[in-house]
């Protein structure tokens, strides 16, 4: 026998590679059978490997999960898939400007957040990763309210305590982001098995990437998820890359992320994550299984991450930069923008008046953030609350700890409060 | 009531009072828990108050966040303390961050109840002491009881607690008070006075000390099943020493600890855990800044050994009689 060889998995092209994306399977719209969401989750193999799609390539909505949405329901996602994307291009700026520290793009996936946003109702709790601020946006959240938690200035609400994009917004039903990748998974399943256990009527959803599932947290949140039938719908965005590690580092090589499900007891679908259509009406459906008691359901949203990981990655280092224009799936925005246009419900004079107000809003909504401050300009928050918050009463130690700052900052001739 | 029963009666008392706790972990539903602490709570408030999990520890952690961030107050048990580590990252990163890292927007009112300490024959890994681990972590607090009634007392006080709280359970004390004498008959808790329990509601409110023993020769901090160990060997050695129980490791009586040492002069300290940074360690730096010209020896430090918890070797590895004897002696050479 020839000796033993480790495999390590490669991604098809790096830098300077032409791409060809003929081997990712693309089903035809409207193939996938829509169940009742009733079925056992032993039944769903055949939809966790294959794809829901509901818009074909003459941008019609076609099969069993076309969620037929009002024209007015269409335009309200893609005016706020388009606002999320414009919204990102001008925070991507402004931490190149220098005036915050950090910032992360959403551009490709903008429909796994907001046309999942449509299909949840606002009092179901959502525990995103840090790429879904565009539920705040369907949600209809202050930008001027993001942008100071961006800034970390005197509006912010978490008192320049977090990371820009670990926004907190319990108000419009959405989780505090955290840095550790998929805590919030668990957490999400003990917040809908709490709302199961008080025979409220609330689910949750919860996000967290394709590369987060390897985490031991995914397994937990999982394993509790179908023991206790808990109402929560788990998203994998499933996006290609983590950071510079390509899907197969999670397992994609072998499997889908939606197949996880079944060997859990758990309902799962697969999506095309640009099929803003599609993951509405996933998402509506998990929704509708989880309300009926019928548990939780696992959605892997096919997608792909088009820009770089964050404001401090470049991916033109590990990945040809023609993949993003290659991918299959192209571009969730002109879909839907297409579809309304192909049904008469939309024109390309509107798309570009839209655009060029929603840049205007953006605009402006920055300019209001700004005047509560930016990222190094002087003292944003009183000093002292730095120590508000580790407890809820604050013990000796801590008043003695913050009594040492005040007197440091007495001593510095307060250089924090530099302008 | 032993420690166990009062526990239970703790847990009981607080769920008739308030409808938001639920008692989860691996086998405390139906069976009770291996060590009989939430026995009879699933009959009595039903299977979606009291409930098994599944084996993770991270799992079970999570989901009490989560159900905390819902707004119940979740009293989660590790069965073990040496298995808390695949919680560490859900007890670190989320239950101690989530106030301070949402400005207040959500909380996580659990408390994480669990066995701890060596002293039964646990071997490396049901005897572990990791409170250091978790007072070292800024946004959860740590208590420790070492009588019935302090247990009652200190749990009922963490459950109503705002704030996430590690409450660590000596397990060696569970049915009786332990001296460390290993090879004298065990005691129980009917002939001690912290074995009297009131049937009803009262609480201890967390970070304040107990002095177990008034003296004028040296002062002892000690908690769990320590504090007993030093009692009786204060008591063979004849000894004025002044013993405190801290009760809560975080946040911490620093009066009472700084008026019995300046009172006395010395001042020793006493845990099951290992050595090189355990809590010990903070214990011993916060006398030395606060009691510095006070002191008239070298502060003492009586602890595990740097190793792993062995088996066989039990008795030569517990900071027992013996150590402490020789620490004593040697703290109150120059008096």
């Amino acid at each position: 026998m020839p000796p033993l060889s480790l495999h390590v998995p490669e991604p098809r092209f790096r830098p300077g590679d032409p791409v060809d994306f003929a081997v990712v399977e693309v089903p035809p719209a409207g193939a996938a059978r829509r169940p009742d969401t009733a079925e056992p989750a032993r039944d769903f193999t055949d939809l966790s490997y294959g794809l829901v799609r509901v818009l074909d390539d003459d941008h019609r909505a076609v099969g069993a999960w076309d969620p037929r949405l009002s024209p007015d329901r269409l335009r309200r996602m893609l005016r706020h898939m388009a606002l999320l994307r414009a919204f990102d291009e001008r925070m991507f700026r402004a931490q190149r400007q220098g005036k915050t520290s950090f910032y992360m793009k959403a551009t490709g996936e903008e429909a796994v957040s907001v046309a999942a946003a449509h299909a949840l109702d606002y009092e179901d709790m959502c525990f995103p990763s840090y790429r879904q601020q565009g539920l705040l946006i369907a949600r209809d959240w202050s930008l001027v309210d993001m942008m100071n938690q961006i800034y970390s200035n005197k509006g912010d609400r978490l008192q320049g305590k977090q990371l820009p994009i670990m926004y907190s917004a319990r108000e419009a039903g959405f989780f505090s982001i955290s840095g550790n990748l998929t805590t919030q998974y668990p957490q999400a399943v003990g917040w809908a098995m709490a709302s199961a256990a008080k025979g409220d009527t609330r689910i949750a959803a919860v996000w967290c990437g394709e590369g987060s599932t390897a985490e031991g947290d995914f397994h937990s949140a999982c394993t509790f998820a179908a023991v206790y039938r808990a109402p929560v719908i788990m998203n994998v965005v499933n996006n290609q890359w983590a950071i510079s590690s390509f899907s197969g580092f999670a397992g994609a090589e072998s499997t889908t992320f939606a197949a996880r499900a079944v060997g859990y007891g758990i309902a799962g679908l697969r999506v095309d994550g640009n099929d803003a259509l599609a993951v509405y009406a996933a998402t509506q459906w998990a929704a509708e299984r989880a309300r009926t008691n019928q548990g939780p359901t696992l959605i892997e949203h096919f997608t792909y991450r088009a820009e770089g990981h964050s404001t401090s990655d470049d991916p033109t280092q590990y990945r040809s930069a023609g993949e993003p224009n290659a991918w299959p799936l192209g571009d969730p925005v002109a879909r839907l923008k297409a579809h309304l246009i192909a049904i008469g419900e939309w024109d390309e004079e509107r798309h570009a008046a839209q655009d060029r107000e929603l840049a205007e809003q953006v605009k402006a909504a920055q300019k209001e953030a700004e005047k509560n401050g930016i990222l190094g300009h002087g003292l944003h928050q009183p000093l002292d609350t730095l120590f508000d918050g580790v407890f809820e009463e604050m013990p000796w130690h801590l008043r003695e700890q913050q009594a040492q700052m005040m007197a440091e900052e007495t001593a510095s001739g307060r250089p924090w409060d530099r302008k | 009531m032993t420690m166990i029963q009062a526990i239970n009666s703790a847990l009981d008392v607080v769920m008739a009072r308030d409808p938001d706790v639920v008692v989860m972990g691996e086998d405390v539903g139906y069976f009770g828990g291996v060590f009989r602490a939430t026995a009879g709570l699933q009959a009595k408030y039903g299977k979606t108050r009291v409930f098994d999990t599944p084996i993770t520890e991270c799992g079970i952690i999570g989901v009490a966040v989560g159900m905390g961030a819902y707004g119940l107050r979740p009293v989660p048990e590790i069965q073990f303390a040496d298995y808390i580590y695949p919680a560490l990252d859900q007890l670190v990163s989320e239950a101690a961050r989530l106030r301070y890292r949402s400005a207040g927007e959500f909380i996580a009112p659990m408390t994480v109840r669990s066995p701890f300490g060596g002293g039964i024959f646990g071997g490396q890994t049901h005897s572990q002491s990791p409170e250091g681990i978790f007072t070292h972590v800024s946004g959860v607090k740590t208590v420790i009881p070492s009588t019935p009634y302090d247990a009652k007392g200190l749990l009922i006080a963490a459950i109503e607690d705002n704030d996430p709280t590690i409450f660590f359970e000596p397990k060696r004390i569970y049915n009786g008070p332990f001296n460390g004498y290993w090879d004298k008959p065990a005691e129980n808790w009917s002939k001690h006075p912290g074995g009297a329990v009131p049937e009803g509601y009262y609480k201890i409110e967390l970070g304040k000390a107990k002095v177990v023993r008034a003296g004028e020769a040296l002062t002892i901090l000690a908690y769990g099943t320590m504090v007993h160990v030093c009692t009786a060997v204060v008591a063979e050695h004849g000894v004025d020493a002044e013993i405190i129980d801290l009760r809560t490791l975080v946040p911490l009586d620093i009066e009472t600890i700084e008026a019995s040492v300046k009172k006395t002069g010395r001042c020793m300290i006493v845990h099951e855990a290992t050595r090189t940074s355990g809590f010990g360690a903070e214990l011993s730096a916060l006398v030395q800044e606060r009691c510095f010209y006070h002191l008239e020896a070298p502060i003492e430090r009586v602890t595990g050994f740097d190793t792993p918890y062995p088996h066989s070797l039990e008795w030569a590895y517990f900071p027992g009689p013996v150590r402490i004897g020789q620490a004593l002696k040697k703290i109150m050479k120059d008096s």
